[in-house]
């Protein structure tokens, strides 16, 4: 393979350095590099991230190819500077057995934009009765580490706790949509001062939270390892920072949709801001950046859920709930928690790259910017501001809540072990 | 007034009041031997019903006909997701029949304001019932009948609800009734007070424009007008309340409770009525029930709005109404 001189770039932030990519590594990194026979980019003071890594896709595929494939998803997230995604189990057949965490993988492999890590479902057909062979799914080609029946919530707290005692046995990882089914039966939207004026069904922050509280007590008595989904609550917050005080294993993520929006926007009756779990306060928002600055919230994970047209494009009860976020997690990021201070891009890379490799085990991914590492590299121009054009996504779904809003940040380069996916803002 | 009416909030008090107004004028021609005027001769419109609702449908039909307008009652039961056609198709195939307004009512909480504000049709619209949320003409037709019993039908002209005392009780938490009321009775000027069993009140009503009790024997002697909201009773099975027996004893309005309203305080009901729930045959019968003026009075409410939103901008009157076809 080439080599490829990235000239003048801000590594996660800092003064300009080049780097010096050789084959799959990282060669050098220093000031004044050159190196005969290189491709050169100016970086020209952008910043250089490692590779971004999402704990939370939803690929669709197999089932849902109408919405999103492999191929598409991952060159969406490729677009969005990321260089490994954890496909979501919920597919059609779900990712249940080794046969379909196997294929997602495979179809990960042939795409070439990004890497895919599988999820595998904690229970058969994400009903939550009976565990799913996770065992077999972890020796598969696919290396399952990550098991979640997101979309659904493990309820049931014997399943629950057997499921965190048994992946023990290989280092493995429960991550759990908090919602309790029955507290949130025909909810459509955040229950408080806004879902009773709109007359849509409410979904009270306690369905999350108890479900939070519950795991994390599970998680301490079983000495077991717990992630936490797209947490949206401050009371969710409260509840992790106390499990961490006690010093339960625990992690939990944030969406990048729940640190920019409130339940204000579902005003609108657009199902562009439907989402589970829901778009909630002002206050809410403010704690859950405040938890990503302080390290509550390891990290940021898009819940990318593509969805066709007409599931959105209807009535708000007969809609569809989620969003795409791949390809604008980073500019959000860049909006509510760099530009208000609350985290350099350090500690982005901390949030996007380096905790969700480790939360995933995902070798060879969220490592330093450094000589003999491997070349999984995101250069962003954080000076470009435009408008969010879901026409020019990558994804084969539309469904962003962001359309026309101003966002900054872009995305220009993004390497694979060495190999540019994209380059000045295109794919390869 | 605006183009569509999606939600009582959405009317200003000068607005409310030409409405009201205007009703009254309608009101007139009920009591002609020949009950038209021809104002939306030629115009299409189209009752649009995703819900079973005789009564409202019906409504709204007879005031389009004294109106002249041309009917088409479209009635697609179930949701469109169930139907397997969407509404934004359903609504642009009448739009391409030449249908110049839309009559909606909507299981689905918000299904008027996404026809009226997604781009989909171009035809006014206006919402008959949606869902828990709103509906404006039965909110109307409620402020009209106060103001005619409380304040008189010519005294009342101009005039709104200020310091009338209005108590709504029962079922809040699953009522558009009672949501569309507290806006436009608040707009107009009224003291609403809730009452209803905790369970049966939305999380969020504390930041409404009005009180909450769950005491309704305490309310009643401070009411002008108390309206009783229907309450189904599968709401027992999902726990809202233990039995029917015990909601009739705590929340119902029979002769006893009756006595306790002042002389000249009326009892009102959006119905269908559930008799021997929420009310007694009792009251339901008697002299103060203005169940039935309520219906007649959503003719001539629903006249009024057609006829502002369709016929022209400028205030109602006689001046205005041509009463003889030519």
């Amino acid at each position: 393979m080439s080599k490829i001189l990235i000239r003048g770039a801000k590594v996660l932030g800092g003064e300009p350095q080049d780097v010096l990519i050789d084959g799959e590594l990282i060669a050098a990194v220093g000031t004044g590099l050159s190196a005969e026979g290189a491709e050169v980019v100016e970086a020209d003071g952008k910043v250089l991230l490692p590779g971004l890594v999402d704990l939370h896709t939803h690929l669709r595929e197999p089932g849902r190819e109408d919405s999103e494939t492999v191929l598409t998803g991952t060159r969406a997230a490729a677009s969005g500077g990321f260089t490994a995604v954890f496909a979501m189990a919920n597919t059609f057949p779900v990712a249940d057995t080794a046969g379909v965490v196997e294929q997602v993988w495979r179809l990960g492999k042939e795409s070439g934009y990004c890497d895919v890590r599988p999820i595998g479902a904690v229970t058969v057909g994400l009903e939550g009765k009976k565990l799913a062979e996770l065992g077999a799914m972890h020796d598969s080609a696919a290396q399952v580490s990550v098991f979640s029946d997101d979309g659904k919530c493990v309820d049931d707290a014997v399943i629950m706790r057997r499921a965190l005692e048994y992946v023990k046995a290989f280092g493995g990882v429960v991550a759990q949509h908090a919602q309790e089914p029955r507290l949130t039966e025909g909810a459509q939207m955040n229950e408080g001062v806004v879902s009773a004026e709109l007359g849509l069904g409410g979904w009270p922050a306690v369905a999350e939270e108890s479900i939070i509280a519950r795991d994390v007590l599970l998680a301490e008595h079983v000495g077991s390892r717990l992630h936490i989904c797209h947490l949206s609550t401050a009371g969710s917050v409260e509840i992790v920072r106390w499990a961490k005080s006690r010093g339960i294993d625990v992690t939990a993520e944030v969406c990048p949709h729940h640190l920019l929006l409130t339940e204000e926007m579902v005003r609108t009756y657009n199902p562009a801001y439907k989402v589970n779990p829901p778009l909630r306060t002002e206050r809410d928002v403010r704690a859950l950046r405040e938890a990503l600055a302080d390290g509550t919230i390891d990290i940021v994970a898009t819940d990318h859920a593509p969805h066709p047209h007409e599931d959105k494009d209807c009535e708000w009860a007969a809609a569809a709930m989620g969003m795409v976020g791949l390809e604008t997690a980073l500019s959000v990021v860049q909006e509510t928690m760099v530009e208000t201070g609350l985290l350099d891009w350090a500690a982005v890379a901390d949030r996007m790259s380096f905790t969700p490799a480790r939360i995933g085990s995902a070798t060879g991914h969220g490592r330093p910017v450094a000589a003999g590492e491997p070349a999984n590299l995101t250069l962003v121009d954080t000076a470009y501001r435009g408008q969010v054009d879901p026409a020019r996504f990558a994804s084969r779904s539309r469904n962003t809540p962001y359309e026309g809003r101003e966002l900054p940040g872009r995305v220009t380069h993004t390497w694979l072990r060495g190999k540019a996916t994209l380059m000045d803002g295109k794919l390869t | 007034m605006q183009r569509h009416l999606i939600s009582a909030a959405d009317l200003t008090r000068d607005d409310a009041v030409l409405i009201l107004d205007t009703a009254e004028e309608m009101a007139r021609v009920a009591d002609r031997p020949i009950k038209k005027l021809p104002t939306l001769r030629g115009r299409t419109i189209c009752n649009l019903f995703f819900e079973d609702s005789t009564r409202t449908r019906i409504s709204f039909e007879a005031a389009e006909k004294r109106l002249s307008a041309d009917v088409i009652n479209f009635a697609a039961k179930g949701s469109s997701v169930s139907k397997g056609e969407s509404l934004k198709d359903t609504a642009q195939t009448l739009e391409a029949m030449g249908v110049d307004a839309v009559v909606i009512r909507h299981s689905a909480s918000g299904a008027p304001y996404r026809l009226a504000n997604s781009g989909w049709i171009d035809a006014p619209v206006i919402n008959a019932g949606d869902g828990t949320h709103q509906h404006p003409t039965q909110a109307l037709l409620d402020a009209f009948t106060m103001r005619r019993r409380l304040i008189g039908a010519d005294a009342g002209l101009g005039r709104d609800l200020d310091g009338k005392r209005v108590t709504l009780v029962g079922d809040v938490l699953h009522s558009r009734v009672a949501r569309s009321n507290v806006d436009l009775l608040h707009t107009l000027g009224a003291e609403v007070t809730l009452v209803a069993p905790p369970t049966l009140l939305p999380v969020g009503v504390e930041t409404w424009p009005c009180e909450v009790s769950y005491d309704l024997d305490s309310t009643l002697p401070k009411s002008d007008a108390v309206m009783m909201l229907r309450v189904q009773r599968e709401r027992m099975k999902a726990a809202f309340f233990p039995t029917e027996r015990e909601y009739s004893r705590r929340y119902g309005l029979d002769g006893d409770r009756m006595a306790k309203l002042p002389e000249h305080a009326i009892v009102m009901h959006p119905g269908p009525m559930v008799r021997g729930m929420e009310i007694t045959a009792e009251v339901a019968d008697s002299d103060r029930c203005t169940v039935v003026e309520q219906v007649a009075n959503g003719v001539s409410i629903r006249m009024a709005v057609l006829y502002l939103l369709l016929g022209g901008k400028e205030p109602a009157g006689t001046a205005h109404l041509r009463t003889e076809e030519k």
